[in-house]
């Protein structure tokens, strides 16, 4: 059994819901501290993230800069609308890839669930078709993993 | 294997509720134009264009009966948006896997010395 889940939902959101064996505070504070961000939110095997900016109170920065160390990259920005602390994280966020994607809304919501946290995370796109877009290149980050991953067992 | 294009074309088909709704019914069997329009307040024309475009994205087949042709779910393009979404929880988990150690580590930063 799977503890993350990832639906669409009517024509433009994307639900994403996981749960964490941590109380809401330190979910949030992972999600916040550039610090603990830098940790995890990583993407395909074997990339970093040398910049991390997140800013975080309403209208703060948010720049994530990813790099493969081998001369491939590429960055995130976006500005926090919301914060309540810890419960809940309105941004907007585009990739630039080079050039921005359209925006996407994202609000993350952290309830406690037992001792841990269920996070539910509902993203917004302007339209249909750049959900479908968002979530080609989803798909193609995902396969380069699987791909790393293959040629490690190899 | 299906290209991003092919997923594209299937996602976009996906953002109409009538469609969705088709979709839905066709989960049940397969069924006629007539039969499909029944629980609309669309004509059947209406309902061919929906079905047009999501046999043009892969997600719906028809056969020929006599003068029928029943749609029916095609299975293949509904596994390729299957297993692509599944592609995408695999990427989202390698991040969140990670996550979970870096909470496991600030919840106690005593006991791992």
């Amino acid at each position: 059994m799977s503890k993350l889940t990832l639906k669409t939902e009517g024509n433009t959101h994307v639900v994403v819901t996981r749960r964490f064996a941590a109380p809401p505070e330190a979910v949030y504070r992972a999600h916040t501290d550039p610090k603990l961000i830098q940790k995890w939110l990583l993407g395909p095997e074997g990339w970093t993230m040398p910049v991390c900016i997140s800013d975080a109170r309403p209208g703060g920065k948010i720049r994530y800069e990813w790099t493969d160390g081998k001369g491939h990259g590429f960055h995130l920005t976006g500005e926090y609308l919301e914060l309540e602390p810890y419960s809940r994280i309105v941004h907007v966020e585009r990739m630039h890839l080079p050039d921005p994607t359209p925006d996407n809304h994202v609000e993350t919501r952290f309830a406690a669930d037992g001792t841990g946290t269920l996070m539910t995370m509902r993203m917004t796109l302007p339209d249909a078709q750049t959900r479908a877009a968002m979530l080609a290149t989803g798909m193609e980050a995902g396969m380069e993993a699987s791909y790393v991953r293959l040629e490690g067992m190899i | 294997m299906l290209g991003t294009l092919n997923l594209n074309v299937a996602f976009s088909a996906l953002a109409d509720p009538t469609r969705r709704a088709i979709l839905a019914r066709l989960a049940k069997g397969e069924a006629t134009v007539m039969e499909l329009a029944k629980p609309f307040a669309m004509t059947q024309p209406a309902i061919s264009q929906h079905l047009k475009v999501l046999e043009d994205a892969g997600l719906v087949a028809r056969r020929v009966d006599g003068t029928k042709r029943p749609r029916r779910l095609a299975k293949a393009g509904i596994e390729a948006m299957d297993l692509w979404l599944a592609m995408l929880r695999k990427a989202l988990k390698k991040n969140y896997d990670r996550l979970d150690e870096v909470l496991a580590g600030v919840e106690q930063p005593k006991i791992r010395r």
